[in-house]
C-alpha cells in the first residue's frame, strides 16, 4: 500500500471533500425534517419504477428510517472527511471515496424504500460497494478472499430473502411495506414460516449472527474508515433493520420470540468472549460490533415496549460509540503504525484529544451513567426483565454486558493509560479532519446522555415504528428510581472490572478453548474446497474433451428421447405390410444393408467409402423406383462425386487407429442400433397414417398454370421454395470459401487424426 | 409490408458479398460496417412496424401459405432480429480493431455477414423447413469463422463443433420429415393446427422429442451442450461475441417457437422434461465454469447455465415464466457478447486468458474494470442491473407455481454464478499481473483500442439502461409471452385470415 501514496499529495480534493459536504447536506436535510417525524407524522414519495410488476420506487421516512438516515447521513459524513485525511495522497482514493458515497447513498436508500423490491435492490447495492470496499487493498490475497466470503455469505442470504419478499408480496398481495405492516402480525398465515425462515436467513447473514457470523471479523481486511462505517455503524445493522422494520408483520408468534432470542443471545455471548481474546485492537472491536448485533437481534425477538426502546435505544448509541472507537483505532494505528493491544500503551500524553474521545465512546459502551449506553443499558434490562424467557434473556445480557465493560477497558485504558510497549514509530497526535468525528460521535453519547428527552426526540418515534402503534415513550431516564436494571447495571460493572483485571489470563484461556471449538472460518475454506472438487470431477466426466464421447451421449439421449415417447404415450401397433413387397424391391433393402455391413466391417477407408456408396446408389434406387428419376440422378452424382473426393483425400489419411476404435464397438453398435431401430419404428409409425396431400395437390395444380414450369420439383426449388434455395446456395458458397480459406491460410491441417481430441482440455 | 421481413436478411447478404469483393483492402470492414448499420436500421424499422400493426406476415414469391414459404414477425421475432443486428453491429466495430489484414483477407468479413444472415433468417422464418435451412446457414458460416485462423486448437474445436451441430440439423430434419409425413405441411402456423388434428397424438409427442434433442443441441442444454465449451474459447473474440450472444439463442429461440406454436398437446410430458433438463442446465453449466481458470472458458460454461434459465421460463409455461424467458434471452445476449469483448480487451493488455498468467487490470486500467463488472455483475443477477430482472421473473414464475426445487436452483445457481464471475475479477483485475506488468490500456495501439472499446461501453450502457428501466422491456416481454402463449394472431396473419390487404 506504501507505494500507491503519494505523502505529498494534499488531501484536500475534490474526491476528499465533495462526498463529506453533500452527505453533510443531506444530515441537515433529514434533521430539518425530524420535529415532523417526532410529532408523529411521516413523509412518503413513490415513483412507478416497474408498474407491470408492482414495483415502485417508493420512499417512507417514519421514525425508523429518519433515526437510520440520520445515522448513516452524519456518521458517513463524519467518515468520509476522516477517510479523506486517512488515505490522503493514495492513488485509488478517488475510487475509494466514489465506492464509499455509493454505499451511503444505497444505504439510505435501503432504510428508506417502502417497496420490498426496492429495499431488496439497495440491499444488493450495499452487498456490493461493500465486496469494492473490504477489496480495496487487491494487492493482499487476503483482502479479496474476506471481500469474497463477504460477498458470497451475504449474497446468499440475499437470495433467501429475495425469495421471502417474492413469498410475502405474492401472497399478500402487495410489496408496499408500510400496507403490509397496517394490516398487523402475519403469524396467522399459512405462509408465515416459510416467509419468516426466508427473511430471517436474509437478516442474519447480513447481520453476522451465529453461524454466519465469520465474515465480520474477515471484513476488517478493510480500511478503518469502512470498518467504522460499514462494518460497524450502518450496513450489518441493515439486517437490524429488516427485523425492525417487519417487526409489525413477522413478530408476534412463539417462533419469533425464540428464532431471535435464541440467535441473537448466542451470537452476543460469543462474540463477547471472543473479543476478550483478540490482540489486534481492530478485531476486538469487530467483535464487539457483533456482540451488539446479537443483542439488538435479541432484543427485537421481544415485543415489549421496554424491549423494542432499549433496542432502539442500544443501536442509536451503539452506532456513536462503535463508530468513536473504531476512529480512534485508526488514528492510533495512523500514528504508531499497530494495534497490538499489548504494545499499545500510554498514548494519552501525546495523543489527548484522541484519549478524550476514546475515553467518552468507551465510557458510554461500558454504561456508565450519565451517559447515553447507561441508560440505553438499563432499558434493555427492563426490556429483557419482562421478557417472556426473562431468565435466559436476562443471564445473556448480564454476561455479554459484563464482557462489553471489560472490552471497554481494553481498546480505551490501555492503549492511552496502560503501560507502554515498543512502537513501531513515534507517535503524534492526529490532524483535525481525523479527530473531528470521533469527538463528536463521543460527545454526542454523553450529551444524549444527560440529556435523555433529546435522544427521545430520535428513538422514540423509532420505537412506535417499530411497534406498530404509539408506544407510552418516557422510557429513557437517566435515573429510574432503584430497581432491578440498576442492580444489574452494578453487578455488571462488578463483574466487568473482574474480568478487565483477568483479561490477559483470560486471554489464554480463551484462546485454547477455541482452538478446540469449530473453526468456522476454516470451514468455509473446505466448503468451498469441496465445491470446487465436486465442480472439477463432474466436468472431467462431462467435458472429456472427446468427440467420439460427446457423439456417443448425444445419440444416446436421442434414442432415450424417442423410446420414452414411445413408451410414455400410446402410440398404436405397428403394422408390419411386408407381403407386399416385390423381388426388386428387396433386392434394393439387401444391397444397402449390406453396403451398410461393409462399411462397418472394413478396416481399409477407401473399402468404407466406396461401401458407403452403394448405400447410396441403394437409395437412388428407391428414388427410382418411387418414380422420381430427377432426385435420382441427383443423388448419384452426388454419392459418386463424394465416393471420389473421399477416396482421393483418403489416401493422404492416416491409417486408422483401430485399437482406439475396437475398445468401444460393442457399445456403439449397440447405440447406432437402437437409434436406426427406434427412428425406423417411429418413421413406419409416420407413414401408417393416410398422407395429407394438400400441398402435393396444390404444387400439381399450379406448377404449369400459375409458376410455368412443367417439372414440378424444379418448380418447388426455384419458385415455391426460393427462399431454399437462396439459402443453400448460400451454403454452397460459404462452404467454398471457408474451403479454399482453410486451404489458403490453414498451416498443417490435419497432421495425426489422434493429437487433435486432446486440444481442447490444455 | 413483406419488404420490411426480407430488408433484415437481404442487407447482411449483399454485404457479404461486397465485403468478400474488397477483402483485399481496408474497404472490407467499412462496408461490413456499414451493412451492420443498415441490418440495425431495417431491423429498427420492422420493428416500430411490428409494435404499431402487431404480427406481420410476407408470401415470399408470393405464393399463400401454407404452399410458400412465409416470413413473419411477431414481438419475439422483432426483438430477436433488433438484438441481432444490434450485436452484430457491436461486433462489426470491434472487429475493425481486432481481426488482422490475415483474416480479412480469407473472407472474415462476409462469413460473418452471412452468419446474421442466417442467425436473422432463423428468427423470422414461419417454415420448418426454410428454418432447417437457415441453421445450415448459421452453420457453414460459422464454422468458416471457427477455423478461419487455422490454428490447432480451432481446428480441433472446429471438428467437434461441426459433428455436434451436424446431428443436430439430422435430428432436426428426420424430425421435419416425420412431421411433414403425419401433417403434409411444413407452414409453422399451419402445422399448429395441422399438429392439433393429429388422430394419433402419442407420434406427436414421440416426433416432438426428437426436435427437443435437435434443438436441444442448438441452444446447448444438459447433456448436449458438449460442441459449446470445446469451441469457444478458440476462435477471434469478435467471433466469440457473437457466438456467444447468438448462436445458442437462435435453438432457445426454435424451442420457444416450437413448444408454443407447435408442440403444446402433450405439454405435461414434453415441458416436465424440458424443466429439469433446464435444472441440469443451470447447474451442471455453473459448476463447469467454477471448475475453469480461464476467462473464455468460465464465459462459455456460464452460457449454458444461463440457457437453463431461458428454456425454465419455456418449461414453466406460464405467463410470467415465458415474459421472464423472453427478458432473460434479451438481457443475455447484450451482457454475453460484451463479457467477451471484454476479455478480448484484458487479452491484448495482458497478454493471455489463462486467469494465472494475467492480472493488474484493475489498478492499471480502472475504466475497463468498471465496464467488466457491469455485465459480469447482471449476469450474476445483481440489481439494479438488467440480469437481475430477469432473475425475478423466472424466481417469481418459481415461486407461484409452488415449485420450490426449482426455485432453489435458481437461487443457487445465481449465487454460484456470482462465484465465477468474481473469480475473474479477483484474478484478472485485482490481482496484481504475475509478470509485474502493468497492463495499462496504452498497451494497444489507439486504432486498435477505439473500436475495441466502443461496442463494450454502448452494451454496458444497454444493460445499466435496461436495469434502470425496465418497464418497457418488461411490458415487451409481456406481450411477447402473451402472443407465443395464444399464438391466434400469429396463426390468422400467417395463414391470411387477418391483415392480408394487398
Amino acid at each position: 500500500m506504501a507505494e500507491d501514496t503519494d505523502p505529498n499529495a494534499p488531501w484536500i480534493t475534490f474526491a476528499g471533500i465533495a462526498p463529506a459536504a453533500i452527505t453533510a447536506a443531506l444530515f441537515v436535510w433529514f434533521l430539518g425534517h425530524a420535529p415532523t417525524i417526532a410529532a408523529g407524522g411521516s413523509i412518503r414519495w413513490a415513483w412507478d419504477w416497474i408498474p407491470s410488476l408492482q414495483v415502485t420506487l417508493s420512499f417512507w421516512l417514519d421514525g425508523l428510517s429518519l433515526m437510520f438516515a440520520l445515522l448513516i447521513t452524519g456518521i458517513g459524513a463524519l467518515v468520509m472527511l476522516y477517510a479523506a485525511r486517512y488515505l490522503a495522497g493514495h492513488k485509488q482514493f478517488a475510487r475509494f471515496a466514489l465506492y464509499l458515497f455509493l454505499f451511503m447513498l444505497s444505504m439510505l436508500g435501503l432504510v428508506l424504500a417502502d417497496n420490498l423490491i426496492a429495499l431488496f435492490v439497495f440491499w444488493e447495492l450495499t452487498t456490493f460497494t461493500s465486496y469494492l470496499l473490504i477489496g480495496f487493498s487487491h494487492a493482499d490475497p487476503k483482502s479479496r478472499r474476506n471481500a469474497l466470503q463477504a460477498l458470497l455469505l451475504t449474497a446468499a442470504g440475499g437470495l433467501a430473502l429475495l425469495a421471502g419478499f417474492i413469498l410475502l408480496g405474492l401472497t399478500q398481495g402487495t410489496f408496499e411495506i408500510s400496507v403490509l405492516n397496517a394490516g398487523g402480525s402475519l403469524a396467522g398465515s399459512a405462509w408465515y414460516l416459510p416467509i419468516l425462515i426466508l427473511v430471517l436467513l436474509g437478516a442474519f447473514t447480513k447481520s453476522a449472527q451465529v453461524p454466519f457470523h465469520f465474515w465480520l471479523p474477515n471484513a476488517m481486511a478493510a480500511p478503518t474508515p469502512v470498518s467504522a462505517y460499514l462494518h460497524s455503524a450502518t450496513m450489518v445493522k441493515a439486517g437490524i433493520y429488516l427485523l425492525a422494520r417487519m417487526h409489525p408483520s413477522l413478530s408476534g408468534s412463539e417462533v419469533w420470540l425464540w428464532t431471535l432470542t435464541l440467535f441473537g443471545g448466542v451470537t452476543t455471548v460469543f462474540a463477547s468472549i471472543m473479543a476478550l481474546r483478540q490482540i489486534d485492537l481492530k478485531q476486538t472491536l469487530a467483535y464487539t460490533t457483533l456482540m451488539a448485533l446479537g443483542t439488538l437481534t435479541m432484543l427485537l425477538g421481544g415485543s415489549s415496549g421496554y424491549a423494542i426502546t432499549g433496542a432502539m435505544a442500544f443501536l442509536f448509541v451503539h452506532s456513536l460509540y462503535k463508530a468513536a472507537l473504531f476512529l480512534t483505532i485508526g488514528l492510533v494505528d495512523h500514528a504508531t503504525g499497530t494495534r497490538d493491544a499489548d504494545v499499545l500503551g500510554g498514548l494519552a500524553r501525546v495523543m489527548p484529544i484522541t484519549a478524550l474521545a476514546a475515553a467518552l465512546a468507551a465510557l458510554s459502551m461500558a454504561g456508565i451513567p450519565p451517559f447515553l449506553g447507561f441508560i440505553a443499558k438499563e432499558v434493555a434490562y427492563s426490556g429483557a426483565t419482562g421478557s417472556p424467557l426473562w431468565p435466559l434473556v436476562i443471564l445473556l445480557a448480564l454476561a455479554a454486558n459484563a464482557l462489553m465493560v471489560a472490552v471497554a477497558a481494553i481498546v480505551a485504558w490501555r492503549p492511552f493509560f496502560g503501560p507502554q510497549g515498543r512502537l513501531p514509530r513515534v507517535p503524534h497526535e492526529g490532524p483535525w479532519a481525523m479527530l473531528l468525528g470521533p469527538v463528536i460521535l463521543a460527545v454526542l453519547g454523553l450529551a444524549f446522555g444527560l440529556l435523555p428527552g433529546l435522544a427521545a426526540l430520535i428513538i422514540e418515534p423509532a420505537v412506535n415504528a417499530v411497534m406498530g402503534t404509539p408506544d407510552t415513550g418516557g422510557r429513557l431516564k437517566l435515573w429510574a428510581g432503584f430497581n432491578l436494571p440498576l442492580l444489574l447495571s452494578v453487578v455488571t460493572l462488578a463483574l466487568g472490572a473482574v474480568l478487565y483485571l483477568r483479561h490477559q489470563t483470560l486471554r489464554e484461556r480463551i484462546a485454547r478453548l477455541e482452538a478446540r471449538g469449530p473453526d468456522f472460518d476454516a470451514g468455509w475454506d473446505r466448503l468451498l474446497e469441496h465445491f470446487m472438487a465436486v465442480a472439477k470431477g463432474q466436468t472431467r466426466i462431462i467435458q472429456t474433451g472427446r468427440l467420439r464421447d460427446y457423439m456417443f451421449v448425444t445419440f444416446g439421449v436421442l434414442l432415450a428421447a424417442i423410446v420414452s415417447g414411445l413408451l410414455a404415450r400410446n402410440v398404436g401397433g405397428l403394422e408390419l405390410a411386408l407381403a407386399g413387397l416385390s423381388v426388386r424391391e428387396w433386392g434394393v433393402a439387401g444391397l444397402i444393408v449390406a453396403g451398410t455391413v461393409a462399411t462397418l466391417l472394413t478396416s481399409s477407408r477407401v473399402t468404407a467409402i466406396v461401401a458407403l456408396g452403394v448405400v447410396g446408389i441403394g437409395v437412388a434406387l428407391i428414388f427410382i423406383i418411387y418414380s422420381a428419376p430427377d432426385v435420382a440422378i441427383t443423388q448419384l452424382l452426388v454419392e459418386l462425386l463424394i465416393v471420389v473426393l473421399f477416396a482421393v483425400a483418403a489416401l493422404k489419411l492416416p491409417m486408422l487407429d483401430r485399437e482406439g476404435v475396437q475398445r468401444h464397438r460393442p457399445l456403439d453398435a449397440v447405440l447406432a442400433v437402437g437409434v436406426g431401430a427406434a427412428t425406423t419404428v417411429v418413421l413406419m409409425l409416420v407413414t401408417q397414417a393416410p398422407f395429407d396431400r394438400r400441398l402435393t395437390e396444390f404444387f400439381e395444380a399450379s406448377s404449369y398454370p400459375d409458376a410455368h414450369g412443367r417439372n414440378i420439383v424444379n418448380v418447388i426449388l426455384v419458385d415455391f421454395r426460393t427462399l431454399d434455395t437462396f439459402g443453400e446456395i448460400a451454403v454452397v458458397v460459404v462452404a467454398a470459401l471457408g474451403a479454399y480459406a482453410l486451404l489458403k491460410g490453414g498451416r498443417s491441417l490435419v497432421r495425426r487424426s489422434g493429437d487433435a481430441a486432446e486440444e481442447e482440455n490444455k | 409490408m413483406s419488404w420490411l421481413l426480407v430488408f433484415p436478411i437481404a442487407i447482411p447478404f449483399a454485404t457479404a458479398v461486397l465485403a468478400y469483393l474488397w477483402r483485399n483492402g481496408a474497404e472490407g470492414k467499412w462496408i461490413s460496417l456499414a451493412g451492420s448499420i443498415g441490418s440495425l436500421i431495417a431491423s429498427g424499422l420492422l420493428m416500430s412496424a411490428v409494435l404499431r400493426e402487431g404480427v406481420i406476415a410476407g408470401q415470399m414469391s408470393n405464393w399463400d401459405a401454407p404452399f410458400g414459404i412465409t416470413l413473419v414477425a411477431d414481438y419475439l421475432s422483432a426483438v430477436m432480429v433488433v438484438i441481432t443486428a444490434i450485436t452484430g453491429l457491436a461486433t462489426a466495430i470491434y472487429a475493425m480493431g481486432e481481426i488482422e489484414a490475415r483474416l480479412e483477407r480469407l473472407g472474415y468479413h462476409a462469413l460473418f455477414q452471412v452468419l446474421i444472415a442466417g442467425v436473422t433468417g432463423a428468427f423470422l422464418t414461419g417454415d420448418l423447413f426454410n428454418l432447417y435451412v437457415w441453421f445450415e446457414v448459421m452453420l457453414i458460416a460459422s464454422f468458416g469463422l471457427l477455423v478461419l485462423g487455422g490454428s490447432k486448437a480451432q481446428l480441433d474445436a472446429g471438428i467437434k463443433y461441426v459433428a455436434l451441430n451436424l446431428i443436430s440439423t439430422l435430428v432436426f430434419l428426420s424430425g421435419i420429415g416425420l412431421l411433414y409425413g403425419l401433417t403434409g405441411t411444413l407452414n409453422m402456423a399451419d402445422l399448429r393446427g395441422a399438429v392439433a388434428a393429429v388422430e394419433n397424438q402419442g407420434l406427436v409427442t414421440v416426433i416432438a422429442m426428437m426436435f427437443m434433442v435437435g434443438f436441444g443441441v442448438k441452444a446447448a442444454v444438459f447433456p448436449l451442450f458438449f460442441w459449446l465449451p470445446a469451441s469457444y474459447h478458440t476462435p477471434s473474440f469478435a467471433v466469440s461475441a457473437v457466438f456467444a450472444g447468438l448462436l445458442t439463442k437462435v435453438g432457445v429461440y426454435a424451442l420457444m417457437r416450437m413448444f408454443t406454436l407447435v408442440f403444446v398437446g402433450d405439454v405435461g410430458f414434453t415441458h416436465e422434461i424440458l424443466i429439469w433438463v433446464s435444472v441440469l442446465t443451470m447447474v451442471t453449466g455453473v459448476l463447469g465454469a467454477a471448475a475453469q481458470t480461464d476467462f473464455r472458458k468460465i464465459l462459455s460454461f456460464h452460457i449454458i447455465s444461463q440457457i437453463g434459465y431461458m428454456t425454465l421460463g419455456l418449461a414453466l409455461f406460464t405467463p410470467l415464466a415465458l415474459m421472464g424467458g423472453v427478458f432473460y434471452l434479451v438481457h443475455h445476449i447484450i451482457v454475453k457478447a460484451n463479457l467477451f469483448l471484454v476479455a478480448g480487451v484484458a487479452q491484448k493488455l495482458t497478454g493471455d486468458t489463462d486467469l494465472n498468467r494475467i492480472g493488474g487490470l484493475y489498478k492499471s486500467s480502472p475504466w475497463l474494470a468498471a465496464l467488466f463488472i457491469v455485465p459480469a455483475f447482471s449476469l450474476a443477477g445483481f440489481p439494479p442491473l438488467s440480469g437481475f430482472w430477469a432473475k425475478y421473473l423466472i424466481v417469481m414464475a418459481s415461486i407461484e407455481l409452488q415449485a420450490w426445487v426449482i426455485t432453489f436452483f435458481a437461487l443457487l445457481v445465481g449465487l454460484l454464478t456470482i462465484f465465477s464471475m468474481t473469480k475473474i475479477w479477483g484474478m484478472a483485475f485485482w490481482k496484481p499481473h504475475p509478470d509485474g506488468i502493468e497492463p495499462v490500456p496504452e498497451r494497444i495501439p489507439a486504432a486498435v483500442r477505439i473500436p475495441m472499446m466502443i461496442p463494450i461501453v454502448g452494451l454496458a450502457a444497454m444493460t445499466v439502461g435496461i436495469g434502470l428501466f425496465p418497464e418497457p422491456f418488461v411490458q415487451f416481454a409481456e406481450v411477447s409471452a402473451a402472443q407465443l402463449l395464444s399464438p391466434t394472431d400469429y396463426v390468422d396473419t400467417v395463414l391470411g385470415v387477418r391483415g392480408m390487404a394487398p
